[in-house]
């Protein structure tokens, strides 16, 4: 089937074409460049067109959104919808059940998601969630950074074992890269600790977290994986961890980035995810203060790092992260029920209702901090723009912070008509910042450079032989001033004209017209066979013991995924 | 008990297959093949092994509809198919009860068909661990795998359960006597207090017994959290407990590095049903103050947490979901199979791996003999006295593939090692089956002309 989207007005970062009017088309589901007169005609005459939305990072599947939605029914209750022809019932806000989550994010758009998360033990749970999951497709990061496989291989540097285990368990698990959460701390919390800062090392493990993420960095470039390490980084939500988000940033500087083709997409070695709950200044909840500028100005001279923001978007959500001892940290505070999830050898997990009120000091500060970050990275390909779903707030607020980023004066009334807390002016600079950003800006930090980031050639931009993951939004940029309607921004980005996914018609008029079932996204290395095997021989006597289940059990079977797009990555140099 | 000579005589052995008995999913079980019967079990307990080996016990082989005088007939598959979906497309208040002894890839069709007709799909936590899942939503849930049990744990604590003869493996494979990395020497390395008014087979290993009284738990835990918040007890006795012992339990539980509670209807079925576990839980919580603590409820059937864990992320809500006016309802006490039941709401149930016969209240199963039962099962049982079509389904993790949670939430893919019984037809093909029946006789019912958001979720 062939189609032409006609008159829109195109953003398209990633080929630098920054708001033309043109035509788009594509035929079985891919971009091309022509099409016969038989071609449908689809009118979206001064309409905005940008490639469909892509998610660096989101928590939309795995067993820490089931034990959310198991014990939060309130939240779901919050979402119910009756079911239409197209659509299943919708249930959820924070954390909606999977086939609300494909239809919500296909409303805004996207196409692309990354699933930040997966503990390798409960990797299939992981796949058949995103087997439910419609019209999206879904790249799972595997949990790395507290396996104790990989804590003794960092202690004895071993990063050709490492880089053949973490190859291995790719396969096993489907992953697509490294996910990294807060190194040696989650272990640390297998007896109720933490490690505080980068050099910490947790009991009985005689290794650091810096010597953790060193190394996997390293494995990850020697392999060459599409995405880079990606990490969240020690003492996450405390007050004064801007120097141990800068050190970890900064103790990666030296490291090569592979030149596997895989590889060359993206410009980063490091991703550091959602930085707004990294940059924090003081020593406790009294006395602290926005680190935003330190950070953001770390992000300007250091090309090798990229990070998205996890904005607060001042909602009542869940939080939930393999950060565990960051959760029970929030439990002491809120006293809310509490949810703990250790998983054997691997990682950990915590889960906590959160009430981000606009009224609250510390609420207002970490709001005003990610749009600080958001307003003083000069780059806009370093940048991305997610909530760190459900943590600050729920994906469906992407197009509220889009019109905050667009409007200086909806921020500066937002601060002087006391919708928020006075720390916003008193604690950041945010009220003196009046960058606004423009389409093209909002096109690169929601799509085109998140595709970057994780290596996407075939999504993310509108180039020829791409995916046709287009979305369109009912505005007319060339007569619209978005820094005075923000509200208007809001409601098209919330409801797109149209989604198409691999040139499916998915939504149109912001209602759902059609679903298809997502695709999950794995990488597959080639050419260490020999080491792979080596390694798992050698860390089977180990599993055979300690872990509860058999190897044979432990894999994710081909029967959980649907439809897989394998990712090849050739080892180069072998 | 006489001696058993070890089974020499089989062909093939099948191995890493996992029981589909308790909710430890034990999934290192060998099976002994011979002429496409299992003839012996390595590795399973009693209960395991006997139910995979007498799987030919009051087996159902053949569908059957309960004709005009009031006897089971048999009949053909697509008579007891096209019946069966005949009452279901009838129905206008049709629950689908059971499912935890399937595979969560035939929970996706039951899914689909309960979206369709406007069914409420609920699951044996309505009678065993629902206090627990009620008590998840009011007070949190500190859990962690078996595995960390295993290799961390220094206090085992089991409350209301008796699993020595419930889960007869679980404290040889995952608690107490498994070496762990951190507990090299096993049970010697582990303190294990049983807490029940009964000096069960669990008591007698354990190296405590803290025998309270019948529905002494709640003021037990109670006295529990107050010790441990720093307060004196006024009483001498608490729940029949001397204080001293109280004080001395909580110092052991304090200095513990990596305590465990693991739970059973002992205690979700006392008088205070999930009070006692929303206190069980705030205990673990406030241990955590002091060394690391968590908790598992110790599900019974194998996939019975694979079917809550299923519903919420289909649907948001655990079990006793309602999709009866399009959309999904969850109110316990109201959605639920035993509630419906007793109001006489229903007019169609389906049963699938599950006997209601056996265990619901009396009011319950009166009003099931008045209305049309359809049973998917393998075995015969009080249910299929009830039953109006009885469909013969096959035996998961035996005859079947399928994807089964552990008690913890680790899920398994359970592989299949021999055929079924050739006149017996897979769950999932059987609802598969059903849904696409029911589609033909019916539209379906209360679809939304367009969709409308929920104002709360904007």
């Amino acid at each position: 089937m062939e189609y032409i989207l006609k008159n829109g007005i195109v953003y398209d970062p990633a080929n630098e074409i920054k708001g033309e009017k043109k035509d788009v088309c594509f035929k079985d589901g891919k971009i091309v460049e022509d099409v016969s007169a038989a071609a449908k005609e689809i009118d979206v005459t001064d309409k905005i067109v940008m490639p469909a939305g892509v998610d660096t990072h989101a928590h939309v599947a795995g067993p820490k959104l089931v034990l959310g939605r198991l014990y939060r029914p309130e939240d779901s209750r919050r979402g119910v919808t009756q079911k239409t022809k197209n659509e299943r019932g919708e249930s959820g806000f924070s954390i909606p059940s999977c086939p609300t989550t494909g239809y919500r994010y296909s409303r805004m758009g996207y196409g692309t998601v990354c699933e930040a998360a997966m503990p390798p033990l409960e990797a299939k749970h992981t796949h058949e969630e995103i087997c439910i999951i419609p019209n999206i497709d879904i790249n799972p990061l595997t949990l790395f950074g507290n396996n104790w496989f990989i804590l003794e291989m960092a202690r004895e540097n071993k990063i050709d074992e490492m880089a053949a285990f973490i190859s291995a368990w790719l396969k096993i698990t489907k992953g697509y890269g490294v996910k990294i959460v807060n190194p040696c701390g989650s272990e640390a919390w297998g007896w109720g600790m933490n490690v505080h800062g980068y050099d910490d090392k947790p009991p009985y493990f005689d290794v650091t977290s810096r010597e953790v993420v060193r190394a996997l960095a390293k494995a990850n470039e020697k392999l060459g994986l599409p995405h880079s390490i990606h990490i969240h980084p020690n003492d996450l939500g405390h007050p004064g961890n801007t120097n141990t988000t800068i050190e970890t940033l900064d103790s990666l500087k030296d490291i090569v980035k592979s030149n596997s083709k895989a590889a060359s997409v993206r410009d980063q070695i490091v991703h550091c995810t959602h930085m707004q709950f990294h940059s924090y200044t003081g020593t406790n909840w009294r006395d602290a203060g926005s680190g935003a500028e330190e950070v953001a100005k770390f992000l300007n001279h250091n090309k090798h790092v990229t990070g998205d923001i996890g904005q607060v978007t001042l909602d009542e959500t869940t939080t939930m992260t393999a950060d565990a001892p960051m959760e029970y940290d929030l439990y002491q505070l809120s006293g809310l029920k509490w949810v703990n999830a250790d998983i054997e050898c691997e990682t950990a997990a915590g889960i906590i209702p959160c009430i981000y009120s606009p009224k609250t000091p510390v609420s207002t500060l970490q709001w005003a901090i990610g749009l600080e970050l958001f307003l003083l990275t000069k780059d806009p390909w370093q940048i991305n723009l997610t909530t760190d779903h459900p943590n600050a707030g729920p994906f469906t607020r992407y197009p509220r912070i889009i019109s905050w980023l667009m409007s200086a004066p909806k921020r500066i009334s937002m601060i002087e008509n006391g919708e928020v807390h006075n720390w916003a002016e008193k604690r950041t600079s945010l009220a003196t910042l009046d960058r606004e950003y423009d389409f093209y800006d909002i096109a690169t930090i929601t799509r085109a450079s998140n595709a970057r980031v994780h290596g996407f050639t075939d999504r993310g931009n509108l180039s020829v032989g791409s995916n046709a993951d287009i979305a369109v939004y009912d505005l007319e940029p060339n007569n619209f001033d978005p820094s005075k309607d923000p509200e208007a921004v809001e409601k098209a980005f919330s409801r797109a004209k149209y989604t198409i996914k691999d040139g499916q018609i998915m939504v149109q008029d912001g209602e759902i017209v059609s679903t298809k079932p997502s695709q999950v996204l794995w990488t597959n290395v080639k050419g260490i066979e020999d080491q792979e095997k080596a390694v798992l021989d050698q860390v089977m006597p180990f599993f055979t013991q300690y872990y509860s289940v058999k190897w044979e059990n432990y894999k994710v079977h081909d029967h959980f995924l649907s439809n897989p797009i394998r990712v090849d990555v050739e080892m180069e140099g072998k | 008990m006489s001696y058993e000579p070890p089974i020499t005589d089989y062909d093939e052995i099948v191995e890493n297959c996992t029981c589909a008995f308790c909710g430890c999913n034990c999934d290192d079980l060998d099976y002994l093949v011979k002429d496409g019967h299992v003839v012996a079990v390595r590795h399973a307990c009693r209960l395991g092994a006997s139910k995979i080996m007498e799987d030919m016990d009051q087996r159902l082989i053949v569908p059957m509809v309960r004709g005009a005088n009031g006897e089971l007939e048999e009949v053909d598959w697509d008579t007891a198919l096209d019946t069966a979906a005949e009452y279901i497309a009838k129905s206008v208040r049709p629950v689908f009860y059971g499912w935890s002894e399937t595979s969560t890839e035939c929970m996706k069709e039951g899914i689909e068909l309960g979206e369709y007709i406007g069914a409420v799909l609920d699951n044996q936590a309505t009678i065993c661990h629902g206090p627990s899942l009620q008590a998840v939503q009011n007070a949190g849930y500190p859990i962690q795998t078996l595995g960390e049990v295993k290799n961390r744990a220094d206090m085992i604590v089991y409350s209301g359960s008796n699993a020595m003869n419930s889960h007869p493996r679980h404290m040889g494979r995952y608690s107490v006597f498994p070496r762990g990395y951190f507990r090299q020497r096993g049970r010697f390395d582990r303190t294990v207090v049983t807490m029940d008014p009964k000096f069960s087979d669990t008591a007698k290993m354990s190296d405590k017994w803290i025998g309270f009284e019948q529905n002494g738990d709640y003021g037990f835990y109670n006295a529990i959290r107050a010790v441990l918040k720093g307060k004196k007890l006024t009483q001498n006795v608490v729940s029949g407990i001397p204080a001293e012992d109280i004080y001395e339990l909580v110092e052991e539980m304090k200095n513990a590095e990596f305590g465990v509670l693991f739970f059973g209807l002992g205690l979700t079925h006392t008088l205070s049903k999930q009070r006692n576990i929303d206190i069980a839980i705030k205990m673990v919580m406030d241990l955590n103050r002091f060394s690391k603590w968590g908790l598992t409820p110790m599900r019974g059937h194998f996939n019975v947490n694979g079917f809550n864990i299923f519903m919420a992320y289909e649907t948001g809500f655990a079990f006793g979901v309602d999709f009866s006016r399009g959309y999904t309802r969850y109110m316990l006490g109201e959605t639920n199979t035993i509630d419906l039941l007793v109001r006489k709401e229903p007019d169609c149930f389906l049963v699938i791996a599950a006997d209601p016969g056996a265990h619901f209240p009396n009011g319950a199963n009166q009003h099931l003999a008045d209305i049309p039962v359809i049973q998917i099962d393998i075995h015969w049982g009080p249910s299929t006295e009830l039953a109006d079509v009885v469909l013969p389904g096959s035996f998961i993790g035996v005859e079947c593939a399928g994807t089964s949670y552990r008690m913890d939430g680790v899920p398994i893919y359970m592989k299949k090692a021999i055929d079924k019984p050739e006149t017996c037809r897979d769950d999932e093909w059987i609802v598969r089956e059903l849904k696409e029946r029911v589609m033909k006789l019916r539209e379906e019912p209360n679809v939304a002309p367009k969709y409308v958001p929920n104002p709360a979720a904007e």
